[in-house]
């Protein structure tokens, strides 16, 4: 054992202490195994992929099922190869408006959500005429806007803003309430005006909700596009992804049918890959929900 | 009214050389919200300049309800908050110039430690070089200048702590106000950051209201500790703490220090012996 000599008066702090707070002040460490984590989720639904359309391509040869009445995967992927001119064409007039709504929703639901969080009394005014519109299904107003719309791809356009932007508008509007109720504190001490305080404090911590409402629309917005050239029934050279299903509905190209539909969904899936991806960007440094941690 | 000979008398603060005024005067200060409760009763104190003030006492006594009073986050029901000490602007309003520094270190988790800093420098109009610059400065004070570019969730609690120490003081504010600012760190860490806090203050010349619920920090820190008790919120007794600055390890175990904490803990005894 070592003797214990010291005086009592030394102060036994200060040799050790500058150490000890160190420690106890060390900064948080962080973590970025992404093989680990990352392998099992992408091997494990491509297995089940895998088994499905096998399973598919398998019972279609054993059964002998006609290929008007469920093609198999290597057919639809054989039409999609051969009918790639138009369909591709479809694809971009679908992606164009999908688009299109999407950026509009963006715009007007943040832009309508900031308005809200400056006064009270137009939030209450506006705010239920939104959900009217949410509510009401959209194929039940399909029919009037494109009535109304000289343009067929305006009314298109229209009915997917309708669908897409209410999720960005009430996010928007959450997350532009939800800012730490100290930091407004702070805000209003160092007396911040209104631009400030929307700024530095109000925008980024509705960042996150915003986000997470531009995901949900991106699905949203494709939906609407799709759903209101059903109800158009429109053809012609500028029709997109749902025409080209109607119509190979009424000719019984029933793989080329299937080969558009392959299409719209993946479609989705890289849209919500997008959003995601510019999600993740620009929350990495800092949210919650972008942060891969330990335990 | 027993006036002491030579004192100039309160009414006349205008006469009061400027060193003298204090940075900040309650008088007679009552707060009782809407919903009834009487927070603060009375409450009068002047805070002197450059002085080391601890608001001591259990939780619901009115400590924060005081601090948000002094900073303009609420505004007294009765009796009056001066700033003998201040400019006035051209609408009469006092420049208060104070900071706040809450309980939790209330930083923004998407800007990085010097971009937290450089947020009351932002807001009052200072361009982003010179903010910069200051807030730098201020980081260095309390230490964490080396994580200028770290973000909120990658530092410990107390280094949060002292990023929000940096963020008040940056403006050279004349009066800090502190509301339980360690409550939430271990011994070792506020240990430290009460000797720091104790250097700055010393190195500087604001005013610190300091309010804790602990009987050896507030002796620790403080010229003067007000002692306060709950229902209705009010100053029970001032207990001077008159040792000399700069205080360190050594003064938590002198006889002074031992013997103002018993004190101190005898009259919050006898106040709660009435509960
Ligand atoms: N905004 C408020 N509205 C109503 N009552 C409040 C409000 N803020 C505080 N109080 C009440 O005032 C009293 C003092 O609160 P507070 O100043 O927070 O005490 P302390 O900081 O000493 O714990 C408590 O009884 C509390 O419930
Ligand atoms: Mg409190």
């Amino acid at each position: 054992m070592t003797d214990i000599h010291v005086p009592i008066q030394l102060p036994e702090f200060d040799l050790p202490e500058d150490k000890l707070a160190q420690d106890a002040e060390a900064p948080v460490e962080r973590e970025s195994s992404f093989a680990s984590r990352a392998l099992p989720k992408i091997l494990a639904p491509l297995i089940v992929g895998i088994l499905f359309v096998g399973g598919w391509e398998a019972a279609v040869r054993a059964y002998k099922i006609p290929y008007y009445v469920l093609p198999g995967p290597f057919t639809i992927v054989e039409t999609l190869i051969s009918d790639w001119g138009v369909l591709w064409a479809s694809l971009l007039v679908t992606l164009t408006v999908t688009f299109q709504a999407l950026f509009l929703a963006a715009f007007f639901g943040a832009s309508l959500a900031i308005l809200f969080s400056q006064s009270k009394l137009i939030e209450m005014s506006f705010f239920p005429y939104a959900v009217i519109l949410q509510v009401t299904p959209i194929v039940a107003i399909a029919p009037l806007i494109i009535i109304w719309a000289d343009d067929v791809r305006i009314a298109l356009l229209i009915c997917a803003w309708i669908v897409a932007f209410f999720p960005i508008l009430s996010n928007t509007t959450l997350g532009l309430h939800s800012a730490d109720h100290n930091l407004k504190n702070l805000f209003q001490l160092y007396r911040a005006t209104r631009w400030q305080t929307l700024r530095f404090l109000k925008l980024p911590a509705a960042m996150p909700y915003f986000l997470a409402g531009l995901k949900i629309s991106g699905g949203l917005s494709l939906i609407g596009a799709v759903v209101a050239e059903f109800v158009a029934g429109t053809g012609g050279r500028g029709s997109g992804l749902a025409y080209r299903i109607l119509e190979a509905g009424f000719q019984l190209k029933i793989p080329r049918l299937f080969a558009a539909l392959l299409l719209i969904s993946l479609t989705g899936v890289v849209i919500f890959l997008i959003m995601s991806l510019i999600s993740h960007l620009l929350l990495r440094t800092w949210h919650e929900s972008a942060i891969r941690t330990e335990n | 009214m027993s006036v002491v000979p030579l004192r100039v008398p309160a009414a006349e603060t205008a006469q009061e050389p400027l060193r003298l005024k204090p940075a900040v005067r309650l008088t007679k200060v009552s707060k009782r919200f809407s919903n009834g409760t009487l927070a603060v009763e009375d409450f009068s104190f002047a805070f002197p300049q450059h002085g080391f003030i601890s608001l001591l006492g259990p939780s619901g006594c009115g400590k924060s309800t005081i601090l948000r009073m002094i900073a303009g986050l609420n505004r007294p029901s009765s009796g009056r908050i001066d700033w003998p000490n201040a400019v006035h602007d051209a609408a009469g309003q006092p420049e208060r110039n104070l900071a706040f520094v809450f309980q939790e270190a209330t930083l923004m988790p998407w800007a990085t430690a010097i971009a937290n800093v450089m947020l009351p420098l932002r807001l009052a109009g200072v361009s982003k070089d010179e903010a910069r610059e200051r807030s730098q400065v201020a980081l260095a004070q309390v230490g964490i200048d080396d994580f200028a570019n770290a973000y909120p969730r990658e530092l410990s609690g107390g280094m949060k702590m002292r990023v929000s120490i940096a963020r008040a003081i940056v403006e050279r504010p004349r009066v800090l106000l502190m509301d339980e600012p360690f409550a939430a760190l271990d011994e070792i860490t506020r240990f430290k950051l009460n000797k720091d806090l104790l250097r700055l203050w010393q190195e500087s010349n604001f005013t610190v209201v300091f309010v804790t619920h602990s009987v050896f920090e507030s002796v620790f820190l403080s010229q003067h500790v007000l002692l306060m008790a709950a229902r209705p919120g009010r100053v029970m007794a001032r207990v001077p703490v008159d040792a000399p600055y700069p205080r360190d390890e050594l003064f938590r175990t002198s006889a002074v220090y031992n013997e103002r904490c018993r004190m101190v803990l005898e009259l919050l005894g006898q106040a709660s012996g009435h509960d």
